[in-house]
C-alpha cells in the first residue's frame, strides 16, 4: 500500500476570518501538493465558521475538514488538539503545516508529540526532496525539507523526518506568498464530530483583551530597523525621528529587542516578521541570519554599521560605513532639506 | 497550601554574543568561543516558582538535562533558592530533539514523584522552537499555560494565569497539575543570593567532585570528599539514562523523529553594493539617487 501524501494544512480564525498565515501556508501547501501528486486538506475549526471553508478551498485547498462545535468557539489547546490529533491518527496526512503564531506555537507541539511526529519550527523555506539515511543506506524519496535558520540565526539547517508522519512543521506570517483568491475553485467540506474527553475543559478562558497592532510592519513601505550597534535610547530616537521623516515604521533586530531598546512587536526576522519593504535601512545590525532571514527581499537596503566587515554590507545595496551617532544625523538632515 | 513545583532549565551557549571570533573566515564556528549562560526565559521561570513556594509555601526542584557543565546553571539555581537540583546527563541523551528531550524530562519527572505546577522559559535562545515544554505537558498528560506572564490566583487546585500574546493579553484558569511556559517579561529574576553562593558554591555532581579531589589536599579520597559533600547537602543528585524508567528507543538521537539533513554556514553572496561615503556629501547624493528612483519621497 502506498501512503497518502496528502498537505495538511491548519486554517487559524480569529472573529470569522481566516488568519493570514493559514492563506499564505496553503499556498506553500498547494506548491508542495502539485509537486507530490496530492491533495491539500485545511482542518478548519471553530463555531459557525463554515463560510470560511470556501476561502480556503478559493486559496489552495481541495478539501476542508470542518470541525464546528461550541467548544471550539476560540482556541484552547487540549480541545483544538484533541480534534486534531484525533484525525491525524485516524489518516496520518504526509505533511501538516501549522502558522507559527500564538496559538499555532502552542498547538503544534502538543499535537506532534501525541502523535510521535517530528516538528520544525519557524521554516523560512519548505522543499520536496530526497534523503539518504546514511546508517542503513537508505533512500527516501519525496520528503519535506524543513529549512530553517539555527544557533541563533548563524547557520541555516536542513531538517527531515524520514520515518514519522506527518512531517510537521510551523511558518512565521508573511515567509510564504498566498495565492490569489480564485472563486472558481471548487472542493469538498467534510463535516467531522469532535469527540472530546472530560480532560479536555480542564482550561477555561476567562477574558481576553486583543490590542488592534499599532504597527503594520508587514505592510511598510518604508522600515529603518536598529540593532545592537545602537548604543543608546537617545540614539534609538534617532532612528524612529528617520522613519517618521520616511513616513515608514520602525524595525529592529533581536538585539535590540532584547537589549530593550524597543518592543518585541518591531522585530524582523526568522522569529520575528518577515518584511519585504521598498527600502529598508537597517542600522548597527550586524546581520545575523536569522535577521536576514526576515529583511533580504527588500527592494532597495542602506546598511549603516561601523564594522566594514558586518554582514549586513552583503545584503545591502548602499553600504555606509560610519558611526550611527554621525550618519543618522545626516541622513536626517538631507532629507529634511531634500523634501521641504 | 504548599505547592510542589519543578522548573526546566537549560544551559544555553550565549547566541546573542556571537561576534567575529566566533564566526571563522571560512564561515563555520567557534562554538567554543561562545559562553554558556542560563537560558535567559528559564530565570523568569525559576523565579516565579520561586515566588510561589515564598508565597504559599511548598518546594522548587529544578531539573536540566545536559552534558555535566550544566551542573553550572544549577548550582546558579541553588544560589537563587531552589530546594533540590538534580543533573540528567547521559551520553545517551545527546542529539535528543525536542521529542526526546520531553520525552527524557517527563520519564524524569515521573521520578521526582507528584508535582502541583511544572515552569519553564518559553523558549531556549539556542534553538528558538518553543517546543519543548508543550511537549512536556503533553506527555505528562497535564494541560499547558504558554506565554505565561503572571499568576494572579492560585488557590486549593486552581490557578489563574494572564498570558502575553502577540496582541493582546489573556486570562485563564486551569486545574492543576498543569505547565506554565514562562516569558521574559513575566518579572525581574532576582541575582544570586550571597550568603547561599557561599553555602553552594562547592555543591557538585560526582564527576566534578573527582575532578576537584586533587585541588582538596585535605581529603584522602573521593569517599572522603564525597561524603563530607553529603553531610553538608552538596551533593548535585545526577541522573543517567539506567535511572530513569525509559524506553531506551524513545531517548537521544535514536529518539529523534527529526534529523539535520544539512548544515549550511552561510557564505553570502554578495549583493552588488555601491559604497557611501559617511560625510555630508555623500548622504545627500545617496538620497538625490534615491528620489530620482522613486525610492524616497
Amino acid at each position: 500500500m502506498t501512503e497518502n501524501r496528502d498537505v495538511w494544512v491548519f486554517i487559524e480564525q480569529n472573529e470569522g476570518q481566516v488568519a493570514e498565515i493559514s492563506l499564505e501556508l496553503l499556498g506553500k501547501g498547494r506548491e508542495l501538493a502539485d509537486t507530490l501528486g496530492s491533495q491539500v486538506v485545511g482542518l478548519l475549526c471553530g463555531q459557525q465558521v463554515s463560510g470560511l471553508a470556501q476561502t480556503a478551498i478559493h486559496s489552495g485547498a481541495d478539501l476542508v475538514l470542518l470541525a464546528d462545535h461550541p467548544e471550539l468557539a476560540q482556541y484552547r489547546t487540549l480541545p483544538y488538539s484533541r480534534v486534531a490529533t484525533d484525525l491525524v491518527c485516524e489518516r496520518r496526512p504526509y505533511i501538516f503545516l501549522i502558522g507559527a503564531t500564538p496559538a499555532g506555537r502552542d498547538l503544534a507541539p502538543r499535537i506532534a508529540s501525541a502523535v510521535q511526529a517530528g516538528l520544525t519550527a519557524d521554516c523560512t523555506d519548505l522543499q520536496i526532496g530526497d534523503y539518504l539515511l546514511r546508517k542503513d543506506n537508505r533512500l527516501y524519496k519525496d520528503l519535506l525539507y524543513q529549512i530553517r535558520p539555527a544557533f541563533g540565526g548563524n547557520l541555516i539547517a536542513t531538517i527531515v523526518n524520514p520515518e514519522t508522519r506527518p512531517q510537521m512543521a510551523t511558518v512565521r506570517e508573511g515567509v510564504m506568498r498566498r495565492l490569489p483568491a480564485d472563486t472558481g475553485r471548487t472542493g469538498r467540506v467534510e463535516h467531522i464530530t469532535p469527540h472530546f474527553q472530560a480532560g479536555d475543559f480542564a482550561l477555561q478562558v476567562l477574558s481576553r483583551q486583543v490590542r488592534p497592532p499599532t504597527i503594520h510592519l508587514k505592510d511598510a513601505a518604508v522600515i529603518v530597523a536598529g540593532g545592537g550597534g545602537v548604543s543608546s535610547p537617545q540614539e534609538f530616537k534617532l532612528i524612529e525621528e528617520l522613519a517618521s521623516l520616511l513616513g515608514g515604521e520602525v524595525g529592529a533586530s533581536r538585539a535590540a529587542v532584547d537589549a530593550g531598546l524597543i518592543g518585541r512587536e518591531h522585530q524582523v526576522g526568522q522569529t520575528g516578521v518577515t518584511v519585504r519593504p521598498r527600502l529598508y535601512i537597517a542600522a548597527g545590525i550586524s546581520g545575523a541570519v536569522q535577521h536576514r532571514a526576515g529583511m533580504d527581499q527588500s527592494n532597495k537596503i542602506i546598511a549603516i554599521n561601523s564594522d566594514p566587515n558586518a554582514a549586513i554590507f552583503q545584503v545591502a545595496h548602499y553600504k555606509i560605513v560610519g558611526d550611527l551617532s554621525e550618519v543618522l544625523p545626516l541622513l536626517i538632515q538631507a532629507l529634511r532639506e531634500k523634501t521641504k | 497550601m504548599p505547592y510542589h513545583s519543578i522548573v526546566l532549565v537549560k544551559q544555553v551557549p550565549d547566541t546573542r554574543s556571537i561576534t567575529g571570533e566566533v564566526m571563522t573566515k571560512e564561515g563555520t564556528m567557534n562554538r567554543s568561543a561562545l559562553p554558556a549562560i542560563f537560558n535567559p526565559e528559564d530565570l523568569n521561570a525559576l523565579e516565579m516558582a520561586l515566588q510561589v513556594k515564598e508565597q504559599h509555601g511548598g518546594t522548587v526542584t529544578v531539573l536540566s538535562m545536559g552534558p555535566l557543565q550544566a551542573a553550572e546553571v544549577l548550582r546558579q539555581s541553588l544560589y537563587r533558592g531552589a530546594d533540590r537540583v538534580i543533573l540528567l546527563s547521559d551520553r545517551k541523551f545527546a542529539g535528543a530533539d525536542t521529542q526526546a528531550t520531553s520525552y527524557t524530562l517527563k520519564c524524569a519527572i515521573n521520578k521526582i514523584g507528584a508535582f502541583d505546577l511544572v515552569f519553564c522559559g518559553r523558549q531556549a535562545i539556542d534553538g528558538d522552537t518553543a517546543q519543548v515544554g508543550p511537549q512536556v505537558a503533553e506527555k505528562l498528560g497535564v494541560p499547558q499555560i504558554t506565554y505565561a506572564e503572571a499568576i494572579l490566583r492560585l488557590e486549593g487546585g486552581e490557578i489563574v494565569v494572564q498570558r502575553a500574546l502577540e496582541h493582546g493579553t489573556e486570562v485563564v484558569q486551569c486545574r492543576l497539575p498543569c505547565l506554565l511556559t514562562v516569558v521574559g517579561s513575566a518579572n525581574q529574576p532576582r541575582p544570586p543570593s550571597a550568603r547561599r553562593r557561599i553555602a553552594y558554591k562547592l555543591a557538585a555532581v560526582p564527576a566534578e567532585t573527582l575532578a576537584r579531589l586533587e585541588q582538596w589536599s585535605e581529603f584522602e579520597s573521593a569517599a572522603a570528599l564525597e561524603s563530607h559533600l553529603a553531610e553538608h547537602g552538596l551533593q548535585i543528585t545526577q541522573w543517567s539514562a539506567a535511572d530513569l524508567d525509559a524506553d531506551p528507543a524513545f531517548l537521544g538521537l535514536a529518539g529523534s523523529p527529526t534529523q539535520v539533513y544539512k548544515v549550511n554556514y552561510v557564505v553570502l553572496e554578495a549583493t552588488e553594493s555601491k559604497e557611501i561615503p559617511p560625510t555630508a556629501e555623500g548622504i545627500q547624493a545617496l538620497i538625490e539617487e534615491l528620489m530620482k528612483e522613486y525610492i524616497v519621497g
